[in-house]
């Protein structure tokens, strides 16, 4: 920190001063060393056959990064250096993480393009066998929609009353608790809530009303799906209801609404852009999971609207099951399931976060 | 952020309680006849959290006017539900532990091995032995690398789009990057297995030709569906949880710290290391942590691309490599009762650990928010 200013010497001519603006490397050098990091690179890999692009790649990173720093060093000192040298870094790690960003996009449609036609959202896998090209997702379609639309009818109640506690009504040490443990829920792997479920409802309580055996359902995945949904909708609604203005609140208390009344009618209305925006989250979030469905909706290829009763499939857990096919022709169709699911996903988060910019309140 | 815990918002300013003690003696004059008690005036007395001092007047004029409270009116009825909500993600939780351990219980009885360091799983036989040792292993195993492969990209990614990139470029970006956030594991898993397989194993035979001398890149192949496909995923997977944590908290540094930095001529990256990450801290451990959380807890994407063997080896590139998880999902097909008894057993190991993790992560979090409150 000593260095930065050097005083002008008192022989510079007047109007410039020379001493003041420190020496800078030319937009040339960085490039030129860029070039010369590759072309070294490259002859070392090939020169040695020791391996092919992607090592000559990583190898001019690394040339490139060290020919910075020393060009940097001895033109404009070693803050300027490191400081070059970061900024490089910072810039590399962000180019290196879209890498597989574009890889899963680019393999996800070419591949999924391939069997992503009417077959395949308009029959099941019913009768399907391994030599069968065709077959589709109907059903798993239909049981992603019911389990995640019944999980969705029992958790926005459960989560919007528990977030209003939370917020309106909760006090002192119990209503931090709860709060804490709401945040603590969020990170439950989902293969727990799965087990849950199975422990909980397949094994202890479906028994009772399915002649004693086990009863794999929709309704059970449900279950597990609302046990990773609550935190996800309680959290945002926390938020969004925190941010609500308070004299809209002291306006209707003033008016002599009482306080249930003023929750209702005054303070869910104004946040509700918002709470929507979360519910639409979970629900995105609850669409893809495939280790709770997994354990306990049983699978099945043929097509079942009854959510209650016998075994249900669902979108992640047929991209699961036809990833494990056997059959040559089942690749395709895992494919197809998977861009169709991350078609699901990615509307409803998208469609989330645009209503969430739309109507955001000031903060 | 609006996030105001009551024990620090109310103690400087003065929360309802404070002024209903106060009306009551300052206005003790005025409202002799009407004496009012605390219980009266429960309808307004919580909703001042917003406007902080603001409850202080309404007890001086109007003290009679205020309709009396029933036992059983609908503010109580709303009030026992909305307090029956909160209390059952405790019930859920504590579900969660009572019913994976009343499951669970039969199974290790049964288990005529050591549950803790037998390296197996074999619990559908006449004699179930099953072990959590070695899963447990190749859990912590793969989150961990998961996490030194992330961490420092999602830090730079981070920075990126808080200090580098220009805002509307930062804010598409980061926009993308909660997207990749949302892609499910089944598909990530998809891709490992059928697509990235391939420059993973590549990249493995090279390594065990010009590394094949120190022990975790040794062996005699085959290579490919190992600890490294499995945890390269994984880490691709954590990377925009972390990014997103860590770029609020960066975002949040207050400009007169970075301003200040600068003013005294530090360059851009002094900057960042001297007022950007220390203030970022807390938030970035909270963050890590929550990533290790994820990982720990992730099935689908593992169980596709590791090779399924149950052992303990520190061998990252030859097949092999399973997961707690991925041991659930993959044998939980042809369990039988006390089969699925032991996968029970295992989750409960999970759930416990991942709870572990969480609240360390939550109360790291915790505290940096009540210390910037009180700062702020």
């Amino acid at each position: 920190m000593t260095t930065t200013m050097t005083p002008a010497p008192p022989s510079a001519a007047p109007g410039q001063s020379p001493q003041l603006r420190t020496r800078k490397l030319p937009v040339v050098a960085s490039l030129g060393i860029a070039v010369a990091a590759v072309v070294l690179a490259a002859a070392l890999v090939y020169g040695a056959g020791i391996g092919g692009t992607a090592l000559v790649v990583a190898l001019a990173v690394v040339f490139y990064l060290v020919g910075l720093f020393a060009a940097s060093n001895a033109v404009e000192g070693r803050r300027q250096a490191r400081n070059r040298t970061w900024s490089a870094l910072i810039h590399s790690a962000f180019v290196l993480a879209l890498l597989p960003l574009a890889s899963v996009t680019w393999t996800l449609v070419s591949k999924g393009i391939e069997r992503l036609d009417g077959d395949f959202f308009g029959s099941s896998m019913n009768n399907i066998g391994a030599r069968d090209p065709n077959g589709g997702a109907y059903h798993a379609i239909v049981g992603t929609l019911e389990q995640v639309g019944v999980a969705t009818l029992i958790t926005v109640p459960l989560g919007i009353a528990c977030a209003i506690y939370i917020v309106e009504y909760g006090r002192g040490r119990f209503a931090f608790t709860i709060r804490f443990f709401v945040d603590v829920m969020t990170g439950i792997p989902s293969i727990v809530a799965g087990l849950f479920v199975l422990a909980f409802w397949i094994l202890i309580v479906s028994p009772y009303f399915n002649d004693g055996r086990p009863g794999y359902s929709g309704f059970a995945a449900s279950l597990a799906l609302s046990v990773l949904m609550l935190p996800t909708i309680v959290r945002s609604t926390e938020e969004m209801l925190r941010l609500v203005p308070a004299p809209l609140r002291e306006g209707s208390y003033a008016l002599g609404i009482p306080k249930w009344k003023t929750i209702l009618r005054i303070v869910l209305p104004t946040a509700l852009p918002g709470i929507v925006t979360g519910v639409m989250l979970a629900v995105a979030r609850a669409a893809g999971e495939t280790a709770p469905v997994l354990l306990v909706a049983g699978g099945g290829a043929a097509i079942n609207f009854n959510p209650f009763e016998n075994n249900q499939s669902s979108l992640a857990l047929f991209v699961y099951q036809q990833a494990g096919d056997a059959s040559r022709y089942a690749p395709a169709r895992a494919w197809a399931a998977a861009l169709t699911l991350v078609a699901l996903v990615l509307v409803l988060t998208i469609a989330a976060k645009l209503l969430a910019r739309r109507n955001r309140f000031s903060r | 952020m609006g996030d105001t815990p009551d024990r620090s918002a109310n103690a400087g300013t003065g929360g309802p309680r404070v002024t209903i003690g106060h009306a009551g003696s300052a206005g003790a004059a005025l409202s002799v006849d009407v004496p009012v008690t605390p219980a009266d005036r429960a309808p307004d007395g919580a909703g001042w959290r917003g406007g902080g001092g603001g409850g202080g007047g309404t007890g001086l004029g109007g003290g009679g006017a205020l309709p009396r409270r029933s036992a059983f009116g609908a503010e109580r009825l709303f009030q026992g539900f909305t307090m029956a909500a909160g209390t059952m993600v405790l019930v859920i939780i504590v579900a969660i532990a009572i019913f994976l351990i009343a499951k669970a219980v039969p199974a290790l009885n049964a288990n005529t091995a050591n549950f803790f360091t037998f390296e197996g799983w074999f619990p559908n036989e006449a004699q179930p032995r099953f072990g959590i040792g070695a899963l447990a292993f190749g859990t912590v195993l793969t989150s961990l690398l998961a996490l030194l492969l992330a961490v420092p990209v999602a830090l730079g990614i981070a920075l990126y789009l808080s200090h580098y990139a220009p805002r509307r470029v930062g804010t598409a970006l980061g926009f993308l990057i909660d997207l990749l956030a949302a892609v499910p594991s089944v598909v990530f898993g998809l891709w490992g297995r059928d697509f990235f397989y391939g420059p993973v194993q590549e990249f493995s035979v090279w390594l065990n030709k010009y590394f094949g001398w120190i022990p975790i890149f040794g062996g005699e192949g085959p290579f490919g569906r190992s600890i490294l496909l499995g945890s390269l995923v994984l880490a691709i997977m954590v990377l925009p949880i972390i990014t997103s944590l860590s770029r609020e908290v960066f975002r949040q540094t207050p400009t007169a710290n970075e301003e200040a930095a600068l003013a005294l001529g530090a360059t851009k990256w002094e900057m960042i290391r001297t007022a950007v990450l220390p203030y970022g801290r807390p938030g970035v451990i909270g963050a890590t942590m929550l990533g290790l959380g994820r990982a720990l807890g992730e099935t689908i994407a593992l169980a596709m691309t590791l090779g399924i063997v149950s052992n303990i080896s520190f061998n990252l590139i030859e097949n092999g490599g399973n997961t707690v998880a991925a041991n659930i999902a993959n044998a939980f097909g042809e369990a039988n009762d006390v089969g699925r008894g032991a996968l029970i057993a295992s989750g409960l190991v999970l759930f416990s650990i991942t709870l572990i993790v969480n609240i360390t992560a939550r109360a790291i979090i915790y505290r940096r928010r009540e210390f910037t409150e009180s700062a702020a």
